[in-house]
């Protein structure tokens, strides 16, 4: 059984590089063939080669490693202050019908045309990038956080009631296990929101890792290595599901 | 067999659970709702009664009552005759709906119990390896809820309740779920666990089938507001199985009480189909 699990997982997983590079070598056709302009798009096969070039003069693994840092220093605020935020929003009903609208619209607000303000605060630095993405990160964690809380079942807290839990046993034992799920699904939400702010201020700012580097490869207009330093960019991303994902089976053990 | 005038007490036994003249009222936006008017029932150690009623008949409010989960009612809910208000140890509750925590395995679950007591881990997976046994998941011991079937994950909750060794095993029709074959057959499994653990147990029903399969008395309530109407002994022998169910004196249970049950059915829909009317009306 667990040979035909691994076997469907790795039919899954070459299905999935089969596509992209389907994809990969559409555009590539398209591009050849004239259908798409080839000085807007890179081809493919170019932005392959770039990447071994950006990694040896454009010192992108430096660059990478910046973005990652600002990331998962914007991940665990996000987290610690979000889940803390959802918890407290959950405990008192007056402030959750207070304030519940509001934190819904930060969360489609634009905040990193806000960046001239983090800038006078915290100066052009490293700090700036990672307090953007601590805000625009934050509102679905604290939102999802809240809507676990609230969707826990009913009758798993008479069960708990039943058995004479205590408020802070009720707490750990058992809301909080029933909204892990909807918690992880505001943090994955709330990691995308902060690692597109962040590019996008190290960008705007050209101060950084990864935004600054493709700024300044856009301007040079090198558009192969520009999309190679996007590809590193993913890159993070992926990291950071893969972590978020392992934290998740961590949490929920079986012994 | 039956007597006359409902009382719900065996005055041959000794009481472990009683209920003395609860009065339950519920302010609704129509006004004051009387939903139990003077029920009383005791129940004798390691007796098994059913308290068996249609639909609104307040049933789960008796449950809610016993258990401690509601409050701000008339009347008295005793264990061995010391007044309890709140959710008591002596009384473990199996609820109607799936209530297993779906992120711990069969046997975390089991042993939540014990965990809340204190107990050392070795000790309480121990014990709780004992419960699950008693009802059937052997094996199944590190599976998760979303991998078992309903009724097995009805019967991780009971196991779960067992854990915490209650006095009054308390249980609001925890197999409404399932069709007909499962119940009858986790039926077996209960009259098992009752015959080995001699428990003392209070199940609240609207399935006369298993109220007459599994009780030594059937108590009878009528549709809104709540009162024991009939009580019925059942006097099957024991231990019984589910093939139970095929003898005469079993129909003639059955349709004993469903004759009770019958005019309180029938009444509790003509009732709601008035108060949809009523609400059409005023629309």
């Amino acid at each position: 059984m667990t040979a035909r699990l691994a076997n469907s997982r790795l039919a899954a997983a070459l299905t999935g590089f089969g596509t992209l590079v389907a994809i990969l070598v559409l555009v590539e056709a398209l591009i050849r063939g004239g259908a798409i302009n080839r000085f807007i798009v890179p081809l493919p096969s170019q932005v392959l080669v770039a990447i071994p070039r950006i990694i040896a003069e454009e010192n992108v693994l430096h660059r990478l490693w910046e973005t990652a840092r600002e990331a998962l220093w914007a991940s665990v605020l996000i987290a610690v202050v979000g889940i803390a935020l959802g918890i407290l929003l959950y405990r008192f009903r007056l402030l959750r019908s207070a304030t519940e609208t509001w934190v819904a619209a930060l969360a489609s607000a634009p905040i990193v045309l806000m960046y001239p303000l983090f800038l006078v605060i915290f100066g052009r630095s490293a700090a700036t990038i990672i307090a953007i993405g601590f805000v625009a990160g934050l509102p679905p964690v604290i939102l999802k956080t809240l809507e676990g809380l609230v969707g826990a079942r009913q009758v798993l807290i008479d069960v708990g009631r039943s058995f004479k839990l205590t408020d802070r046993q009720m707490f750990w034992k058992i809301l909080l296990p029933a909204a892990l799920p909807s918690i992880f699904v505001g943090l994955r939400l709330g990691l995308i929101f902060a690692l597109i702010n962040i590019v996008g201020v190290e960008f705007l700012i050209n101060f950084g890792g990864l935004g600054q580097l493709i700024n300044d490869l856009a301007e040079r207009y090198d558009l192969p290595a520009t999309y190679g330093a996007i590809c590193f960019v993913i890159l993070v991303s992926i990291v950071f599901f893969i972590l978020m994902e392992r934290i998740e089976r961590w949490m929920r053990p079986i012994d | 067999m039956t007597s006359p005038i409902p009382t719900g007490g065996n005055p041959t036994a000794g009481v472990l659970l009683s209920v003395d003249h609860i009065v339950k009222r519920f302010t609704t936006a129509e006004g004051v709702i009387t939903a139990l008017d003077d029920v009383s029932l005791a129940v004798a150690p390691g007796e098994f009664v059913s308290v068996i009623g249609p639909s609104g008949c307040g049933k789960s409010t008796l449950f809610n009552i016993m258990g401690g989960l509601v409050g701000d009612y008339e009347g008295r809910v005793a264990v061995g005759g010391e007044t309890i208000a709140g959710t008591h140890p002596a009384i473990g509750m199996v609820f109607q709906e799936e209530s297993a925590f779906p992120w711990r395995t069969v046997i975390q679950n089991v042993a939540f119990p014990l965990e809340i007591a204190g107990v050392p881990k070795g000790e309480r997976l121990e014990r709780a390896r004992h419960f699950v046994g008693l009802v059937g998941l052997d094996g199944f011991e590190r599976r998760l809820p979303a991998e078992l079937s309903g009724g097995m994950r009805q019967r991780v909750a009971i196991a779960r309740t067992l854990a915490s060794s209650p006095r009054i095993l308390l249980m609001d029709e925890p197999f409404a779920a399932l069709d007909e074959q499962t119940r009858l057959l986790l039926g077996d499994k209960v009259l098992q666990i009752h015959q080995q653990l001699q428990q003392t147990t209070l199940l609240i029903t609207h399935n006369i089938t298993e109220a007459v399969q599994l009780s030594d008395r059937v108590l009878v309530m009528t549709y809104r507001p709540g009162t024991l109407k009939r009580v019925v002994d059942i006097d099957l022998p024991r231990p019984r199985t589910s093939e139970v169910v095929g003898s005469d004196a079993f129909g003639h249970y059955v349709a004993r009480i469903w004759s009770d049950l019958r005019e309180e059915a029938s009444r509790g829909i003509r009732e709601e189909e008035t108060r949809t009317l009523g609400h059409g009306a005023t629309r």
